[in-house]
């Protein structure tokens, strides 16, 4: 099987290039996921570099762009790809090394969603309690692994990476906003309520496409927006 | 060449639930905290937990922490330190209200408190009609609470190191913990970090075998660093086979699934554990559970070509339960094996997910060994929490759903511990060089060129000699074997080499710096596994199959100096009820 990488090494790389890899058929088993193969690969060459942890999709390491689309190598079944397989970092990211990237501004803007529960009023002793309906309305937001795919793959992202807070950011304040428990709705909103940080959002659905969870960061954006109009009237 | 320095008050290294939850208690009690972590903290391996978080909260079924305790000490196999299960227990319902003041997201019930589901050998009563006691974000609750804790932590201001790889710990001669040598993955540079106390929450080293649940990353990188300050690990031969791995590839299906009402069946479609655990059924604990399944297969009723795995089926459950409460396995399941559990079975096999043992702690997270006057004198400055360390609120097996609590109870309680020690601590001890020069040259051997060995194969080969020859069922002969290929190989990684030699980003000395982790991690584990002669919890002799009260009712300590073998007592004794009694585990 033949992979075409991206590789770039800041120390000995002037510019980046892409190197062509090929996976013996002998080693190419049935079931296998991209980041398998990309172990094996980097047995072959121990300079190949990316991220990896937990192998089955919930920590958010590896994601790439993979023959074009974001995703995340280690559920990306190898036979769903058309060879050559090529293997570009994050486009609209910092490239530090190969297929890994900078995600610094990805969690500065993560941050500056503020996504923490407030909640100031007096603690009981127990649980606060939460209707099941409510609770149903954190569903398709909390489960955010901040893989990065979704605001990697955003054009408004990428021209305005340091004002417009990105799908990944949104959802996250879009899931703060819905709990019933947090009570900085009306700040949430007013810090989002600028021409960049939520606006910025054009409606371009490739978020929703990318999202390896399966979310919809664009349907939660466009929640924000119906919950800012619904204020403003 | 000028070494970067930081001080803190506090350091931990490891950013997993145990690391956040001792963090966000630190800064809030404003001491100056740190944490170091490899990889970003939400990717730290908290975040892959399922089923969800025992506290006798009873908002489903009647329940009192006393029933929480005596099914742990019964899980444990009667090896738990029963002072630290009552400990725990006591303290988890406030640690599951706060985590839920924190944010976390748990499910709910039409009320409006948490939800809770059945796990297995879970019990009212002491041992009578199963308990519902598993605190539950559908099954992502560990993604739920370790991004709660971060996110609590970015509020509270937390320090964090991220993907910083720790070294070694700093130690002077008075044997004083100053703080660790790291360095930065991003640019390899080696940095000090001096703290007053230094708390270890570095996880479990699941990758010391072939098939497991774990992250990649799980590596036993801080079980490892305590065992090369000379510090031993307890208990380490009691490693935790989960029932249900996905078989031939080891992703987890939380027991959630059986809490749920899932069952598992062999080839004639026999639910077969009501021949094991006529009561429990399915929810016997993990042990007697992964134990049955590999009985199974190898008395040849396992499913499949190669007859080489159980079913677990959840048909039955119906889509709606499935969707609702297990929507995150059905996914695994789907993406691994094409399989969607609404409409066929899982094939499942035991795989390995949890070390039980780790670096010895009492119930205030200090590190504690045999120094001059009792086996459990602490080391000052040096905390341990979660599943690198070993309290030992797990004993001989763990049950299921008690990880999370571990992680949380002791996180918070080496924290507190912590904040006590700094009031009376203010200054930080002179830098000792020469534990700083050895983790450089730790460092530095990486640099070496020429020929020698890669690194990956020999990784392979570790993790294949563990399987077989520590797995399941385990004898004197076999292990001794693995002793010995183990030392061959430790040999050969002594001689390895890596070809990228690269400051930038270098992932293949952060695997090389692992390897030399999982080679201690697995050394410890089989040398202890080769002295404990009886059969107990996870740990299952063909050549000694029963338990031995007598001789065994004690704690293993492996030494990384000569891979000596030292025991200590079992804390039989409860903090204000009465012990529970080693008895006959039936389930």
């Amino acid at each position: 099987m033949e992979f075409s990488i991206y590789r770039f090494n800041p120390e000995t790389d002037s510019a980046p290039y892409m190197q062509d890899f090929t996976l013996g058929d002998d080693l190419v088993e049935p079931g296998m996921m991209l980041l398998d193969a990309l172990l094996l690969l980097k047995e072959q060459d121990d300079s190949l570099s990316f991220r990896r942890s937990c192998q089955h999709g919930v920590c958010g390491s590896d994601g790439m762009n993979i023959n074009g689309t974001n995703g995340l190598a280690c559920i990306m079944p190898l036979k769903d790809l058309k060879a050559p397989i090529v293997l570009r970092p994050f486009p609209g990211m910092p490239v530090i090394r190969d297929l890994i990237v900078d995600m610094e501004n990805f969690y500065h803007q993560y941050r500056e969603a503020e996504p923490w529960l407030v909640n100031d009023s007096p603690e009981p002793e127990v649980e606060r309690l939460q209707s099941p309906e409510d609770r149903d309305q954190l569903d398709g937001l909390y489960e955010c692994i901040l893989c990065g795919c979704c605001s990697a793959a955003c054009p408004s992202y990428w021209w305005n990476p340091d004002r417009f807070l990105g799908p990944a950011a949104l959802l996250q304040a879009a899931r703060f906003i819905q709990d019933s428990r947090d009570e900085a709705t009306e700040e949430r909103l007013e810090r989002l309520d600028d021409a960049y940080r939520l606006y910025r959002c054009h409606g371009i659905m490739n978020c929703t496409q990318v999202c390896p969870k399966g979310l919809n960061p664009a349907k939660a954006i466009g929640d924000i927006r119906r919950t800012m109009l619904k204020r403003s009237v | 060449m000028t070494l970067t320095t930081r001080k803190f008050d506090a350091l931990i290294v490891g950013a997993g639930g145990a690391g956040l939850r001792a963090a966000l208690q630190l800064s809030n009690g404003d001491a100056r905290v740190a944490v170091v972590s490899k990889v970003f903290p939400t990717r730290s391996h908290t975040v892959a937990a399922q089923g969800g978080v025992n506290a006798a909260l009873a908002n489903v079924l009647p329940d009192s922490w006393h029933w929480h305790m005596f099914d742990t000490v019964k899980g444990s196999d009667y090896l738990g330190d029963q002072d630290a299960i009552e400990y725990m227990c006591r303290a988890a319902p406030k640690v599951v209200y706060e985590l839920e003041h924190f944010g976390v997201p748990f499910s709910r019930l039409e009320e409006g408190n948490i939800y809770q589901r059945a796990f297995g050998g879970q019990s009212q009563h002491f041992g009578k009609e199963q308990a519902a006691r598993t605190c539950a974000a559908a099954d992502r609750t560990g993604h739920a609470i370790l991004h709660s804790l971060y996110q609590q932590n970015l509020r509270a201001r937390t320090h964090f190191f991220d993907e910083y790889f720790a070294i070694d710990l700093i130690k002077d001669d008075s044997g004083h913990v100053l703080g660790v040598i790291a360095f930065d993955i991003l640019s390899g540079e080696p940095i000090v970090i001096e703290a007053k106390t230094t708390l270890i929450a570095t996880g479990g080293a699941g990758q010391i075998f072939r098939t497991n649940t774990n992250a990649l990353s799980n590596t036993g990188d801080g079980m490892a660093m305590a065992l090369r300050a000379g510090v031993p690990l307890e208990d380490m031969e009691f490693v935790q086979f989960h029932p249900t791995g996905i078989a031939g590839r080891g992703m987890l299906i939380t027991e959630g699934a059986r809490g749920e009402g899932g069952f598992l069946i062999n080839d004639q479609g026999e639910r077969f554990m009501e021949r094991y655990a006529p009561n429990a059924k399915d929810l016997a604990s993990r042990d007697v559970v992964s134990r049955a399944i590999a009985i199974e297969v190898r008395d040849g009723r396992g499913c499949g070509r190669n007859k080489d795995h159980a079913l677990l089926d959840l048909r039955h459950l119906g889509a709606d339960t499935i969707m609702k409460k297990l929507p995150g396995i059905r996914e695994v399941s789907m993406t691994f094996l094409g399989v969607d559990p609404i409409e066929e079975p899982i094939p499942v096999f035991p795989t390995c997910h949890y070390s039980m043992g780790g670096i010895p702690t009492n119930r205030d997270g200090q590190v504690v060994v045999p120094m001059k006057d009792t086996p459990e004198d602490p080391v000052p400055g040096l905390y341990a929490a979660g599943e690198a360390a070993c309290v030992s609120v797990h004993g001989a097996n763990r049950l299921g759903g008690n990880s999370l609590l571990d992680i949380l109870v002791f996180g918070r309680a080496a924290a507190n511990h912590i904040l006590d020690f700094l009031n009376d601590n203010r200054h930080h001890r002179p830098l000792h060089q020469d534990s700083v020069d050895q983790a450089l040259a730790r460092l530095a051997r990486w640099d070496r060129k020429g020929e020698g060995e890669a690194v990956e194969p020999l990784r392979r080969e570790l993790r294949k000699v563990m399987e077989d020859h520590c797995g399941v069922f385990r004898t004197a002969e076999v292990m001794q074997e693995g002793v010995t290929r183990l030392h061959k190989l430790r040999e050969r990684i002594d001689n390895a080499v890596i070809r990228d030699h690269s400051r930038t980003f270098n992932t293949a000395r952060v695997e090389a710096m692992e390897l030399e982790n999982l080679m201690d991690c697995a050394m410890a584990t089989i040398v202890s596994a080769l002295g404990r002669e009886e059969s107990r919890g996870a740990h299952s002799r063909m050549d000694f199959t029963d338990r031995d009260d007598g001789r065994w009712l004690r704690h293993s300590l492996y030494s990384l100096q000569d891979d000596a073998m030292d025991y200590k007592p079992v804390r039989t004794q409860p903090v204000t009820v009465e012990s529970f009694p080693p008895k006959e585990r039936v389930y």
